[in-house]
This record gives C-alpha cells, structure tokens and sequence, in this order.
C-alpha cells in the first residue's frame, strides 16, 4: 500500500482502477541502431498510425462536442505532415544513428524550445502541441496502447493535468473521478470535479504519475486529499464503508428533489446554482436549482479564438434561456482581466492583476465589448426570464456608467425595432470592500446585489486567493466579511432592494442559519450542493 | 514569380488554426511559397515555419509564389489571408 498526498477538490471517495490518460513516455529507449532505412520505415509506419489515431479523435471530438474542440486533432495531424519536423527526425536517425522513439524526442526537444521562447502566451503554449505528437508517436514506437481509448469501464482517471477537452471525450458515465499531478484548486480539473460532484485530488506530483500504471485498483479520497494504491485490507474496507455512506446520503438527499427552500418557521429563500456553460445549467436544473444565481459568461471568450459576434452571444443566450424555461438567470458580463488572459485580447501584462484591468474596467474601457454583450442580454431576453449583473464594481460612477451604456444599448434597439424585456432586472456583485461600504449609494440604481465573497474576501484582508502558501492565513468566516455583508444587506432591504450570496461560502452549511437571520434573500451555490443546502435551510429556525 | 503584401487584422496573429488552413491551402499548388516579416522567412508549406513567424495583428507579410500555377496559387492565398487573419 502507498499513500499519495495531494489537495481534495470535491470531498468525495471512489474505488476503482486507473485510467491513465496521455500516458508520458517517460523512459525512452537511448540505444543507437544499425539499420537506418530499416529504423526510417518503422519510423514511417508509427506515424502513420499516429495520423490514424488523430483522424478518428477528430471525428470523435467533432461528434460530442462540435468543430472549435475537434480543430486541435486536425492542427496535430498537419504538425505531422511538417516538413521541417521529419527532416529533424530523418537527419539523427541516419546522422546519428539515433533509434526513432529517440529521435522524436530529440526533435521535440528543439521544436518546443522554438516555442517556448516566443514572446507570446498563446506561441509559448504551442510547444505543449508539439510535446503532444511526439508523445503520441513515442508511445507508438515503444509498443505502449494508446490512452485515449474510449473508455469502457467506469474509472478513475489520472493525468498530468487535465484540458476541459480532454474531459469532453469521455463518457461521463464511466468517470468515477480524476486526479492530476499538477494543476491547483482552480485549475480546470478542480472546477469541473465541483461542478459534476465528482471526486478529485490535484496537485499530487510527477513522481505519482511515474508510479501509477493502467488498470490497477485504487482509493481516491476528496476529502483527504489522498491517491492509494495497491490498498490493503483494511483500507479497502474502510473506504468500502464510507462510498456505501456516501451513497446513502446522495438518495437521502435526492429525495428532497421538489421540496421547498424553507425554514422550519416557514421563511422561504431563493436557492440557485452558479453555472459557467449550457452543459452546467442544464447539470444545474438537474439538481433542482429553482434559478441560476450566477451565469458566468466566460467560456463564451476563453473557448474562442476571436471576440465572438453577437450573433453567437445572442444564440447562446437564447438557448440557455430556453433550456430555463421561465426560471431566472442572472447572466454576469464578461469578467476577465490580466489573470483570465484571452490571447486575442492583448492585454498587457500587470504588475498586480487582481487590482488590474479586468471585469467592468476593462468593458467600461471598451464599450463596444460592453455593448455587443448587452445587445445579445437583452436580445435573449424576449425569450425568457433573465437579469444583467456587472461584475467588480467599486463606486456610484461605475455603476452610472455601465447603466448609461445600457440605456444607449435598449435605445437603438427600440430604433432599430428589436424585441427585448423593457423591464429586465440589472443589478452588481458586491465583491470590493468599496462596493460593500458605499452600497447604500448604489442600491438605488439596480433591483439587486449578489455578494461575491470569494473576492470580497481576498481584498478585505489582503489574501491572494491563488496563493496556496496563505491557506493558513485565511479566515473564511472572518468577522469582516461578515460585517460588510450584513452591511450590504440591509442597505439593500432599506430601499426594498433584493440580495444573493454567490461566492463559495454560500454552500458552507455552518453559515446557512447565519445568512437567514441577517435576511439574505438568495444563496447561488455549485449545482452539487444544492440538495445539501436544502437541508440545512429546511433544518434552520431563524426566529429563536 | 508572384509577390505581394498583406497586413493581418486578426487580434490574435497567425494563431495554430488559420496556419493550419493557410498551410492546406499553399500546398494544394504545384508552386514554392515563402512567406516573410521582416528578417525571418518561412516556407509557406511548412506549419511549424509558419507559426515561428510569431506574425501579429499589424505586421506586414511578404509572400512570394513560383511556379507553373503560380497564378491560382497567390489568388486562392491571398483570399485565404484575407478570409482568414
């Protein structure tokens, strides 16, 4: 038995065997060879199998997930054809008699320096590209089975950090959880481990990757934060134990499916879910959110190679819409800034991105960006039941601003005779202390707030979130945080004006009792903490 | 022999997809391509070439094209570039 320690996502366990995936060809044969024509033939068959390979990953990915996933496998099929690339592996194999497997490496080597020193983020991450053909031919040369096999049999699946691409060709039903050697609670792993309920461990080491194989039985816990392999008896046992528990509690809680948010005495609150993608938002109504609190517009950005028309905005909208039927979505504007780069964007680098041009400075700054989303908000909402919320605002003057563009937007659309809801609700994340403290100020002007307390709190203490080495600094029930939420709520009551939690601590059950007595109206929470929350709502008495 | 210039619009430079649509196309013709910015020059046919331009919105391209159907060869790339970035 081994124990590997790494960082839980999901506080979950599964038991299960290892699904390696994008299998590192981390020993590669150095042996010099005699036959050079002989080595160039093999050379030649390996990538044309390779070539196979990626054609029908193509037709795969473009099947499940459409053609701006699949371009990547046809990009890696062209890299394969590159001149310059074969000559590089011809020359050490009969210049230096270098095996193939070697020479591939050898060649990728050069190539992926070539990239990594271009100036560009998007030229440096090229050199993952070239990393991943070779790796590719490697595992063909040294006769190892290719690891993006479908997958048959329900598994754990283990890399060394995990694209959302590479998630999207599985069949979900076959994933028990996953696991990675690199990558932090934020990384995309982490979210999407969140946002499916599944058990996740990251950040556990190139030298558990190098030690784990295909197929072999493991123990996968999220809650520890630990990776077993080859368990013995007893942990086997427990961890047996504990899944049968786990289950238990999932049907406990699937029987709470249509039941009411509402106290014991009888106060009733909004219970929605935080979603980034359509797949999320129908995974949301899947476990009954009554509405989507926060719509996080991102991936409509990051998942693009340009600024996306507002043609494909609006049908995105639309769709998401649709999917509601006449439930709410709260779609936030673009959030993006120097940490959430977008090549496209050309932002410059900063000094400190998280006080940077990001989110509503960076619309405000660019009010064609602004007003494309806006056309297609309020286009998509004479199809449905949708808000508008601007992200990190800080002071009255923003706020009047992003309002003043609004304005100017529904004006050329009465204009121009397009349908929208004249009456669609704006509102803000109150996420800077600013915003918290001078949100009497700004009520008025918006129909709700939704406190973003996982920034709210960075910047009231002054805490990098991304920083893992200030864990132990981090008070997520930090009494200043509490105050300025309480704060923010009855500056919004005051006025008659409604107000939503959607950062994490929403789902933290211990604060559920705590949030109904300062009068939250709305806690938006990750779609596999719905039903959890619903206890503790229905389990709380506020009027003690 | 063909020549001409042509200045990317694409925010984002010649990024792996349009490379890759670029690359299809010039090798489609009989005729050698080279592209070139500045001091460094590739060969049109070639992806990885193409992309260590490190080409970005703004810059100048110098294409030339030779051959027997050097002709078609510059029409189809130039409306590619103009399609595409």
């Amino acid at each position: 038995m081994r124990k590997w320690q790494g960082l839980g996502v999901f506080p979950k366990i599964a038991i299960g065997p290892v699904y390696v995936l994008s299998l590192r060809a981390s020993i590669i044969p150095t042996d010099k060879i005699s036959d050079t024509s002989a080595e160039i033939t093999r050379f030649e068959n390996a990538r044309t199998q390779a070539k196979a390979q990626l054609h029908d990953l193509y037709q795969q990915a473009l099947a499940q997930t459409g053609e701006e996933n699949a371009a990547i496998f046809e990009i890696h099929q062209m890299m394969l054809e590159d001149a310059d690339y074969l000559e590089s592996i011809n020359d050490f194999i009969k210049n230096e008699k270098y095996n193939a497997a070697y020479a591939v490496s050898k060649t990728s080597e050069k190539f992926a320096d070539l990239f990594s020193q271009m100036e560009d983020d998007y030229m440096k991450a090229r050199a993952a590209d070239v990393q991943d053909i070779s790796n590719r031919l490697i595992r063909i040369l040294c006769g190892k089975e290719d690891s993006l096999a479908p997958l048959q049999t329900p598994s754990i699946i283990i890399a060394e950090d995990l694209l959302p691409s590479q998630i999207l060709l599985f069949d979900e039903k076959y994933i028990l959880g996953f696991a990675t050697a690199k990558g932090s609670v934020n990384s995309h792993a982490s979210i999407l481990a969140r946002t499916k309920g599944l058990p996740a461990v990251v950040g556990l080491g190139m030298k558990w990757l190098d030690n784990c194989s295909n197929k072999q039985t493991v123990i996968l816990d999220g809650q520890k934060g630990t990776f077993i392999t080859e368990p013995d008896e007893t942990s086997l046992k427990q961890a047996k134990k504990m899944l049968l528990e786990q289950e238990e509690e999932s049907l406990q809680l699937a029987a709470l499916k249509g039941t009411p948010d509402k106290t014991k005495d009888g106060r009733e609150i909004k219970l929605y879910a935080n979603v980034g993608s359509l797949s999320e938002l129908k995974e949301a109504f899947n476990f009954d959110a009554r509405g989507i609190g926060l719509f996080r517009t991102e991936f409509l950005y990051l998942d693009h190679q340009d600024y996306p028309t507002e043609e494909t905005l609006f049908e995105t909208f639309k769709q998401a819409v649709q999917i509601a039927k006449d439930k709410l979505i709260i779609f936030r504007t673009l959030d993006i800034g120097a940490d959430k780069t977008v090549p496209y964007f050309n932002l410059p680098s900063e000094e400190n991105p998280a006080l940077g041009m990001r989110a509503i400075r960076l619309c405000l700054t660019n009010p064609q960006l602004f007003k494309t989303q806006l056309r297609a908000l309020l286009r998509a909402s004479a199809f449905g039941n949708i808000a508008i919320m601007y992200p990190m605002i800080s002071s009255l003057k923003e706020l009047e601003q992003a309002q003043n563009l609004l304005e100017e937007t529904k004006q050329e659309l009465i204009k121009e005779k397009i349908a929208f809801n004249k009456d669609i609700q704006t509102g803000i994340m109150i996420e800077t202390p600013a915003a918290a403290l001078v949100s009497e100020t700004l009520a008025p002007l918006v129909d709700f707030f939704s406190i973003g307390t996982n920034d709210l709190l960075q910047y009231t203490c002054a805490l990098d979130r991304q920083n893992s080495a200030l864990i132990p600094f981090t008070d997520l029930h930090h009494p200043a945080l509490l105050k300025l939420i309480k704060m923010t709520v009855d500056n919004a009551h005051s006025v008659g004006k409604w107000v939503g939690i959607c950062g994490e601590i929403a789902s933290d059950i211990s604060l559920t009792e705590t949030f109904l007595s300062m009068g939250i109206d709305e806690l938006s929470v990750a779609s596999p903490h719905i039903l959890r929350v619903r206890r503790a709502i229905q389990q709380a008495r506020i009027d003690k | 022999m063909k020549e001409f210039t042509y200045t990317i619009k694409d925010p984002a430079g010649i990024h792996a997809r349009p490379a890759g649509i670029l690359v299809k196309q010039a090798m489609a013709f009989k005729s050698t391509a080279t592209v070139s910015k500045g001091e460094k020059s590739g060969d049109l046919k070639r992806i990885f070439a193409l992309m260590a331009l490190g080409a970005k919105q703004g810059d100048t391209l110098t294409i030339k094209i030779e051959g027997p159907d050097e002709e078609q060869a510059a029409a189809a790339i130039e409306a590619c570039l103009k399609e595409r970035l």
